[in-house]
C-alpha cells in the first residue's frame, strides 16, 4: 500500500501541468475532468492523515488507479511491441547473428535482398499470388454462402457449424490431410479427377501446381469472414428490400443497390483482414511443404511464402539483420496496402 | 430457427428455396469431406491407407491405432504441455484484459484515448516484425526453451483484442454502478470482481474461447522458442513427426492421422459448447471493429 501512495503522489505535478495546458481552446469531453482531484490531493491539510483518509483520497485519484491498473498493459506494450519493433528497425540495419553482438552496416541488407539475395522475389512473387487470388475468391465464397445462409431454410444453424469449424482447426492437423488429399497417386483428388478422364497434376511435388493447391487448401477456411458477412447481412434493414422490390428491383438490383452498399463496411473490414492474413500466411505453407516432403516452401521455392522465408532466414540461418529488414518490409506493405485500401475505401464503403 | 410462420411468409419462393438448401448441402460434404477423410483414414491398417483406388471405410476400425499414436510419439507429453501452455495464456489474458478494460472505462482521466489508441494499433504490427528483437530479449533473459516467452506477454495485455472487447463490453455497464460502489466504500478491485467481472461473463467467455484456440493451435510462437523435445506443444510434435515421416518411405499415415484427429478434438469440443460465443466475438469484430 505505501509504495501505491507514493506513485499517486508522484502524479499530481503532471496533472497541474496538465490543467494548465487545458487552458487551451477545445479539451476532448472525455478527458476534461470536471473534479480537479489534484488539488484536493496536493493541498489536503497536513493533519488528516489517518489510514482512512489516507485510503480514501487514494480512491479517488482516478488518474493514480488509472496508470497503475494500465501498467502491466503499458509495460508489456513498451516490452514486447513498441521496443521490439523499433529494435528490430535497429537490427535490419546490422548484420546479426545471436551469437555476436549486432554490427551497423547501414541499408546494405536492404540492398541485398531487393538486388541479389535468390529468395526474396521469389517469396514475394508467391505471397503476392497468394493474397491476390485467395483473398478475392474466399470473400466471394464466403458472401456467397453467407446470402444464403441468410434464407429462412431448413437446419440454417447447422449448415453455419459446417462452414465455420474449418476456420478453427489447427493447420498442422488439416495439412497432413490436405497433403495426403492432394497426393499425386493416391491422393483422393487425383483418384476423383481420374474418373472423369482428367490426369491430375503433380500438386504439391510440382513447381507449378504446389501454388494453386495451397490456394484451394486455403478456401477451406472462409468461415471467418463467412461470420462477419453474416452478422453484416442481418442488420441490413427489411424495409430497404421492400421498397427496392415495390420499385421493381430485380433480384440482381437488389443485391448490387441494397445489400452491396449495406454491407460495404464489413466487406471493407473483410478485404482489409484478408488482405493483412494472406501477407501473413505462414502456416498451411510450412506444414504442408513439410509433409509432402518437399523441404518447407518446396519444391524449388513454389510455396516459399514471405514469412517462410523470413522464418529460414532468422531462424535456420540465424541472418538476422536480414530477417529484421525483410520484417520491416512486411511490416512497410502492410500499412502501405492498409492505406491504399482505406483511401480506395473512401469511394465505395457506404457510411451511414 | 425456422418457424413455419416465417416460411410461409418469407419472400423466397419455395423451390428456390429448395435450390439454396441444396447448394448448402453440397458445400457442407465439401467442407466435411477432408475431416470425414481424416478421422477414415486414422482408422485403417497401413496397407489400406495405400489402397488403389482409394477405399472409403476400412474393413475393420483400427481403433488400436490411436494407441499406436499415443504411445509411439510422445504424446501425452506433448498435450499436458500444450495444456498448460493454454490453461496460463486463457488465465494471464483474462486477468490482464480486466485490469486493463476497467481502467479504461472507469477512468476516464487525461490520457486514457491516447494509451488505448496505442494499444489498439498494435493490433497492426505484424507478429514477424518483433519476433527478432524478442528472440535477441528471451536469449538475454535465458527464456529460450521455456514456456515463458508463450504465456507472459499474455499477462501484459499481449492479447489486445481482448482488451478491446472487454471494453465495449464494459462500456455498456452504467457508470452508476461504480458511483455507487465506491460511495459503500467497496475498492475498486472489489468493483471490478463483484461487479464488472460477473456482468460480464459472455464476453470473458468469449475471449477465453478465442484464447484457447489461438494458443492450441499456436504453430509459430513454439516453433521459435522451444528447441527441446521434452517442451513440445501438439503442433510442434505433430511437425516433428511429419518432418520424418514425410521424408521416409512408407510413412504411418494412419498415426499422423491420428495424432491429428486427437488434436482437433478439444477445438471441435470447445467449438460446440461455445459456438455462441464464437459467432457472436468474431461478429464483433467486424461490425464494431
Amino acid at each position: 500500500m505505501p509504495s501505491f501512495i507514493q506513485s499517486a503522489n508522484l502524479l499530481p505535478p503532471r496533472m497541474d501541468l496538465d490543467l494548465q495546458n487545458a487552458l487551451t481552446p477545445t479539451p476532448h469531453p472525455l478527458e476534461a475532468d470536471p473534479l480537479p482531484r489534484s488539488k484536493s490531493n496536493t493541498g489536503a491539510p497536513a493533519g488528516i492523515s489517518s489510514p482512512a483518509n489516507r485510503r480514501r483520497r487514494w480512491f479517488h485519484n482516478d488518474s493514480a488507479m488509472f496508470w497503475l491498473m494500465m501498467s502491466p498493459a503499458i509495460l508489456g506494450f513498451l516490452t514486447f511491441s513498441a521496443g521490439p519493433m523499433l529494435s528490430s528497425l535497429y537490427l535490419s540495419c546490422t548484420k546479426y547473428d545471436v551469437v555476436s553482438s549486432p554490427r551497423w552496416v547501414g541499408v546494405d541488407n536492404y540492398l541485398y535482398l531487393l538486388r541479389h539475395d535468390p529468395a526474396f522475389w521469389p517469396s514475394v512473387k508467391v505471397t503476392a499470388v497468394y493474397a491476390a487470388v485467395s483473398v478475392p475468391l474466399s470473400l466471394v465464397i464466403a458472401l456467397l454462402i453467407a446470402m444464403l445462409l441468410n434464407q429462412r431454410i431448413f437446419a440454417r444453424n447447422l449448415f453455419r457449424t459446417i462452414f465455420f469449424l474449418p476456420t478453427l482447426l489447427p493447420a498442422t492437423a488439416s495439412g497432413v490431410v490436405w497433403v495426403w488429399i492432394f497426393d499425386p497417386t493416391r491422393g483422393l483428388l487425383n483418384h476423383a479427377l481420374a474418373s472423369v478422364g482428367i490426369l491430375g497434376p503433380a500438386w504439391m511435388h510440382s513447381t507449378t501446381w504446389a501454388l494453386p493447391a495451397l490456394i484451394i487448401m486455403s478456401l477451406w477456411g472462409f468461415g471467418g469472414a463467412m461470420i462477419i458477412f453474416l452478422a453484416g447481412l442481418q442488420e441490413v434493414p427489411r424495409q430497404l428490400y421492400e421498397a427496392a422490390e415495390l420499385d421493381g428491383a430485380g433480384s440482381w438490383n437488389q443485391f448490387y443497390h441494397v445489400t452491396l452498399p449495406m454491407i460495404s463496411p464489413v466487406l471493407f473490414f473483410n478485404l482489409v483482414m484478408g488482405i493483412i492474413g494472406a501477407l501473413k500466411a505462414f502456416d498451411l505453407a510450412f506444414v504442408t511443404s513439410t509433409a509432402a516432403g518437399a523441404g518447407a516452401g518446396g519444391p524449388a521455392r513454389a510455396t516459399l511464402f514471405y514469412t517462410l522465408n523470413l522464418y529460414q532466414k532468422s531462424f535456420n540461418y540465424f541472418h538476422m539483420g536480414l530477417g529484421s529488414a525483410m520484417a520491416w518490409m512486411l511490416f512497410a506493405a502492410i500499412l502501405l496496402l492498409t492505406a491504399i485500401n482505406f483511401v480506395l475505401g473512401k469511394r465505395w464503403v457506404h457510411t451511414s | 430457427m425456422t418457424n413455419v410462420e416465417g416460411m410461409t411468409t418469407s419472400k423466397t419462393p419455395v423451390p428456390r428455396r429448395w435450390l439454396i438448401w441444396l447448394c448448402l448441402l453440397a458445400g457442407s460434404v465439401v467442407m466435411l469431406l477432408p475431416l470425414a477423410w481424416m478421422i477414415l483414414t486414422s482408422l485403417k491398417t497401413f496397407p489400406e491407407t495405400l489402397a488403389d483406388p482409394p477405399a472409403w471405410i476400412p474393413a475393420h476400425f483400427q481403433w488400436g491405432n490411436y494407441l499406436t499414436a499415443i504411445r509411439g510419439f510422445e504424446f501425452s507429453r506433448y498435450f499436458a504441455n500444450s495444456v498448460f501452455v493454454t490453461v496460463a495464456c486463457i488465465a494471464g489474458t483474462l486477468v490482464s484484459s480486466c485490469l486493463t478494460a476497467y481502467a479504461l472505462v472507469a477512468y476516464k482521466v487525461r490520457g486514457n484515448n491516447l494509451v488505448f489508441g496505442l494499444l489498439l494499433a498494435t493490433l497492426m504490427l505484424p507478429g514477424q516484425v518483433t519476433v527478432i528483437p524478442l528472440f535477441r530479449l528471451y536469449v538475454g533473459l535465458h527464456w529460450i526453451n521455456t514456456f515463458r516467452p508463450l504465456i507472459v506477454p499474455s499477462w501484459f495485455g499481449g492479447n489486445v483484442f481482448a482488451m478491446f472487447l472487454l471494453r465495449q463490453f464494459f462500456l455498456q455497464i452504467p457508470r452508476d454502478y461504480i458511483e455507487a460502489a465506491r460511495i459503500d466504500g467497496a475498492s475498486e478491485l472489489r468493483i471490478l470482481a463483484t461487479i464488472f467481472v460477473p456482468l460480464a461473463k459472455p464476453a470473458l467467455l468469449t475471449i477465453a474461447v478465442f484464447t484457447f484456440i489461438g494458443t492450441w493451435n499456436d504453430l509459430w510462437g513454439p516453433l521459435i522458442y522451444l528447441y527441446d523435445e521434452k517442451l513440445y506443444t501438439l503442433p510442434l510434435g505433430l511437425m516433428q513427426f511429419i518432418g520424418i515421416a514425410g521424408n521416409a518411405q512408407g510413412t504411418p499415415w494412419q498415426l499422423v492421422m491420428a495424432v491429428s484427429t486427437i488434436m482437433m478434438i478439444p477445438v471441435v469440443i470447445v467449438f460446440f459448447l461455445a459456438q455462441k460465443r464464437f459467432i457472436e466475438g468474431i461478429s464483433a469484430a467486424g461490425i464494431k471493429g
